[in-house]
């Protein structure tokens, strides 16, 4: 069963169009706003794409856009668009709960930096999405809350561990959405949602305010219906920020401007190793076919070979483990969300952990403290972050001669709820295209390229070097137009 | 650690590492879940052998993809959070600390 998707019926406007109608003042931020929660109210009790929907917030955000409006002022390059906000990015006094037991009812006392530029460029948060428990996962079946179900097909998963925010876009609840990104997360669920969906380079999206899961490969990034409203929330979101101390020292680069340049002579390379043996035929086959599209609009396309990826997988599950061990030390039932009663601190803080992390959050602190332990650092934790600089210097390489490479976002189309759950590295094997560009710290996009034998969608990605985005966004602009078409 | 304890033949990791590492992390697993995990971290790791076979001597290990170090600012005072905003999200609190459990008299 399938919700009867008035997206594709009736389609709604994209975020660029609607922000110009709400600054030219011939559409009202509230009228907008009301559109998409009555989308809500007639499916999401279905898809579940939300923790929360903020709904009396979001009229008095829209109400404000709309004053601005009245009085003359610009509100901002997304005046009265809404969106929707992954649940680990920090809303001040709006519970964020890291679809975790452990923060359950906790309202943080600042925004995050995103969160605060999304309200100075005039957006509405529409509410909060659900995901994977601390982003861990590939289908957001691992979430306190239940699982998000895809809008395409009720019976498979939205992928993950942005899920929420993919199925969000998906099901026409809100026309942008703010995800994170540490080995896929958002561009996984964006290809079994069949919308856009863009991991920034490392550092030029600020980290602040993001729930800490891995800290050296996460990274936030949107989700659009069309890479026009992706590149838009790029610019928005982008750009240095004294409050990370890995932010880049520089502006998003200008991408919005780039979109029309077309691919003629950039030069595309189709990953060999991401192509053949766990890839299956039907995606493979349309990555072959958005290949050619590029070809025939101009760009050089050709197989290169980037043989360390393949090591990719076994380095990410030990380097993101590690630090995940790290960062999650600190809900420890002192300083916020829940505590579990017991004699003393100590016995206090693991009552408290075990009953507030869920399996797949358990499973990962363990691996990764088992990484970083005496006597299994040098093997499992130093390799891993050894074979972390051969990928990037192979990604140099393969950089020297192309401008971007070209492989599938995702393995398969949407699968099944269950179908991975008992086995962890099955579901790990989901990320297996994606892994590489956060170990590398490079930007990725998945653009929607048609359907599987299935009939649900495939996501192409488009990978670039660090600061490669202008030259990412041409080749998923021309993607994105002959996607249709072939 | 005592390389020798409850692993299955050829596995990187048994009941007792298992059992020590959640120790460390604060967690308490009963006897199934003991079990369980131990089987599946022990797949985990043995995907992970791959990278345990490749020669990396004078591979420079890569922590971060960001070669930042000591970002400074300049020396003025900023904008605190709130304290009893903050101490409001607290499981308990009280004269203006976070409140726990007695810390001293605990086993080690």
């Amino acid at each position: 069963m399938t919700v009867e998707r008035a997206l594709a019926d009736v389609p709604l406007a994209s975020a660029s169009a609607t922000a110009s109608e709400v600054r030219s003042g011939s559409r009202s931020a509230a009228d907008v706003l009301e559109e998409r929660l009555e989308r809500i109210g007639a499916d999401e009790e279905r898809v579940h794409a939300f923790n929360l929907v903020t709904a009396d917030g979001a009229r008095a955000q829209a109400a404000a856009v709309d004053a601005l409006v009245a009085s003359g002022d610009d509100p901002g390059p997304l005046a009265g668009v809404p969106v929707a906000v992954k649940d680990n990015l920090c809303t001040r006094g709006v519970a964020t709960t890291c679809s975790s037991r452990i923060l359950a009812g906790w309202e943080p006392p600042y925004d995050a930096t995103v969160v605060s530029r999304l309200q100075r460029a005039g957006a509405v948060l529409v509410g909060k999405t659900n995901l994977d428990e601390f982003a861990m996962g590939s289908s957001t079946e691992h979430s306190a809350t239940g699982p998000t179900r895809n809008p395409h097909d009720l019976s498979r998963v939205p992928g993950g561990s942005s899920g929420g925010s993919a199925a969000a876009v998906a099901a026409g609840f809100a026309p942008l959405a703010l995800g994170s990104d540490t080995g896929g997360s958002i561009r996984q669920p964006a290809a079994l949602c069949g919308v856009v969906g863009v991991k920034p380079t490392y550092g030029l999206v600020s980290r602040l305010g993001l729930v800490a899961f891995g800290s050296s490969l996460d990274q936030v990034g949107p989700f659009a219906t069309t890479v026009a409203d992706a590149a838009l929330l790029c610019e928005v979101i982008g750009g240095h920020d004294p409050g990370d101390s890995t932010s880049l020292p520089q502006e998003f680069p200008s991408v919005v401007e780039h979109l029309d340049d077309g691919v003629d002579g950039l030069r595309v390379g189709l990953v060999t190793e991401m192509m053949g043996e766990g890839i299956a035929e039907d995606v493979a086959a349309r990555v072959r076919v958005a290949a050619e599209a590029l070809a025939a609009a101009g760009a050089t396309v050709e197989e290169v070979s980037v043989p360390a990826v393949s090591f990719g997988l076994s380095a990410y599950y030990l380097v993101a483990p590690a630090e995940a061990s790290s960062n999650l030390a600190r809900y420890d039932g002192v300083r916020y969300g829940v505590r579990v009663d017991a004699p003393t601190a100590g016995e206090m803080m693991e009552a408290t952990r075990t009953a507030g992390f869920g399996d797949e959050v358990k499973r990962r602190i363990m691996l990764g403290t088992y990484a970083l332990s005496a006597g299994y650092y040098d093997a499992f934790y130093g390799k891993a972050l050894r074979v972390r600089t051969l990928i990037r210097a192979d990604f140099d390489a393969a950089y020297e001669r192309f401008d971007v490479l070209l492989s599938p976002t995702s393995p398969t189309t949407a699968f099944a709820f269950g179908d991975k759950t008992a086995d962890p590295l099955q579901m790990y094997l989901n990320d297996v295209c994606t892994i590489p560009t956060n170990l590398a710290g490079h930007p990725a996009a998945s653009v929607p390229f048609g359907v599987g034998a299935d009939g649900l969608p495939v996501g192409v990605q488009v990978m670039a070097p660090a600061l490669g985005e202008v030259a990412m966004f041409r080749v998923a602009a021309v993607l994105e137009a002959s996607a249709g078409a072939s | 650690m005592d390389d020798s304890g409850n692993r299955a033949p050829g596995s990187r990791i048994g009941t007792e590492e298992v059992a020590k590492v959640a120790a460390l992390a604060r967690l308490r697993l009963g006897d199934d879940e003991l079990e369980r995990f131990t089987h599946q971290l022990a797949d985990i790791l043995d995907h992970a052998a791959d990278i345990e076979a490749l020669d990396l001597d004078g591979v420079e290990p890569m922590a971060h993809p960001v070669r930042v170090v000591n970002v400074l600012r300049d020396d003025t005072p900023g904008e605190p959070l709130d304290r009893a905003e903050v101490l409001a999200q607290a499981p308990a609190a009280e004269d203006g600390q976070f409140r726990v459990p007695p810390v001293l008299g605990e086993a080690p």
